[in-house]
């Protein structure tokens, strides 16, 4: 395998532990975020800081990343969530960027806007999929365990779910802490793949993008957003060659996809469901 | 109403306030074992709050509910699990659901205990219509069987006290008869209900006392028989005589 093949591979693991991250809260819990590169931050400069100036093994280092990110969603949830719909999504906005700023200016600690260089390239190919392949196996069975059940329930009516019984405020919570893990880790990850992180690398534009990769793969299919992670990752590979006229190309992909299946390419079906419908009997 | 016997659902001061507006200011009610109670009241005049805060989906600001003497929780699901279920205005079932998906979802509060077999089985024998619909997307279910599966769904929590908000929303005359008939049926399977309504006589011709809710204040209670005849009531929510409203009825 080729150094480049294998860079693309480790990248669309990275990109596909972040949207599963966003899709449990986009997809499943319903709620929208435009500020999620933060979490990515968040993991990517603990790790590198752990790692390149205390000297932690990476393993844990990853994990703690990914855990501060878990913490800081849950001081910013705990306040937030009580916004409902679009005013969430714009005071995440603010949070995404408040933490961005936040790295750019604590010189001391996070180097400034120069970025974070030599950090150790520990996000090999096996690392990668193994943290891929463990995240992903715990995600499909969290949401269809009784608390991704209670996600959906909340997605789909706030008051007829917190009259049924559901405390809609927690599952809320542990829902963009759990999202928050997930981008941490794939944060954390991509600092090992590039050795260099920046503050400008988790804007606004980075947030944008991984709302949008799970609003393409289909709002509530989890395997839709690892689907639609695959087609944007590899879209603006292929079309590296012609560089400048990448992002018109991935701008008209969207375009077209919400278009012709504005429910996202999944829908809300997962893939395992999709294959097996034709051959499933029809419930008494 | 003299009798020195414990309210199953009390509700004694009860303020609720959005912002500036106060939508409550002091409202009191009892709801007896077995008994069959309506408020009624037009338009913004409190009654969805009522219930609302009373399930804690609202702050109260002041005041208390009690449950058979024990203080209810300020938090919903709390609530739900305390014994008071309510189905809600405008009936919320989850549209891509069946019905039977929906009805479990009823079950939810206690987490998986006990049969919910048996509670399905008695909210079929109950609603014979839904079971005909079982496998059905609630989306596509007419009002009238939606607000059948809004109420069937709150059953399933095996509530003490059923509070509905506005069950004839939307309904066509016939379909309320029909609905109104199921809760009398409900009520006869020993379930306490709390009923809101703008269907004035509807729920006054069901319930065995009734409230009169007049811009966050109550403003008349009695038996239903007294407040069916009452000329005030009569002109104001019953459509009979004149335009007049109530202005100075206090009990």
């Amino acid at each position: 395998m080729s150094g480049y093949t294998e860079g693309i591979i480790i990248l669309l693991c990275i990109n596909g532990i972040a949207a599963m991250g966003v899709s449990l809260l986009t997809g499943f819990t319903g709620i929208f975020s435009l500020g999620h590169a933060a979490y990515m931050a968040l993991g990517a400069y603990t790790t590198a800081i752990l790692t390149v100036q205390h000297e932690v093994h990476w393993l844990p280092a990853i994990l703690l990343g990914g855990l501060l990110a878990v913490a800081v969603a849950f001081f910013i949830g705990v306040p937030t969530l009580k916004l409902m719909g679009d005013y969430y999504a714009i005071a995440s906005i603010g949070l995404g960027e408040a933490i961005r700023l936040i790295l750019e200016n604590w010189q001391s600690v996070t180097r400034g806007a120069r970025g974070y260089p030599g950090i150790d390239p520990y996000t090999t190919l096996p690392v990668v999929a193994a943290f891929f392949l463990v995240l992903a196996i715990f995600m499909f069975n969290l949401i269809n365990s009784r608390f991704g059940r209670a996600c959906k329930a909340c997605r789909d009516d706030h008051v007829a779910s917190s009259l049924l019984g559901f405390n809609t405020a927690r599952v809320r919570v542990l829902s963009l802490m759990i999202s928050a893990f997930y981008c941490g880790v794939a944060g954390a990850l991509l600092g090992g793949f590039l050795s260099f992180i920046q503050p400008i690398m988790f804007d606004m534009l980075k947030s944008t993008e991984l709302t949008a990769v799970v609003v393409f793969g289909g709002l509530g299919s989890m395997s839709g957003s690892l689907l639609g992670t695959a087609v944007i990752t590899l879209i603006t590979e292929l079309f590296r060659p012609i560089s400048q006229y990448r992002m018109l190309i991935y701008g008209a992909v969207l375009v077209i996809i919400m278009v012709l299946r504005p429910e996202g390419i999944m829908g809300n079906r997962e893939f395992i469901s999709w294959v097996r419908a034709p051959f499933r009997r029809k419930a008494s | 109403m003299t009798t020195e016997r414990e309210p199953l659902l009390e509700v004694k001061d009860l303020r609720v306030s959005y912002g500036a507006i106060r939508a409550l200011s002091g409202v009191s009610l009892k709801v007896y074992e077995g008994e069959i109670v309506s408020v009624i009241g037009s338009n913004g005049a409190g009654k969805s709050t009522l219930m609302n805060a009373i399930m804690g989906m609202v702050r109260r600001e002041a005041g208390e509910v009690r449950l058979s003497g024990s203080l209810l929780d300020s938090r919903s699901y709390r609530v739900v699990q305390q014994g008071v279920s309510l189905s809600p205005e405008g009936r919320k079932v989850f549209a891509p659901l069946t019905v039977l998906e929906n009805l479990r979802m009823g079950a939810f509060p206690r987490g998986g205990q006990g049969s919910i077999g048996e509670d399905l089985e008695w909210v079929f024998t109950l609603f014979p219509r839904l079971k005909e619909r079982i496998g059905q997307y609630a989306g596509t279910l007419s009002g009238g069987e939606q607000q059948m599966l809004a109420i069937g769904r709150a059953l399933m929590s095996r509530p003490r006290v059923l509070l509905l908000d506005e069950p004839s929303l939307g309904l066509a005359p016939i379909i309320i008869k029909d609905i109104f008939k199921e809760l009398r049926l409900i009520n006869n399977e020993g379930v306490t209900i709390l009923l809101v309504e703008q269907n004035a006589r509807q729920a006054l011709l069901l319930s065995d006392r009734g409230y009169v809710l007049q811009t966050g204040e109550m403003v008349m209670d009695g038996p239903s028989q007294e407040l069916l005849a009452n000329p005030e009531i009569k002109a104001a929510y019953l459509g009979a005589g004149g335009e007049k409203a109530i202005r100075s009825v206090k009990h």
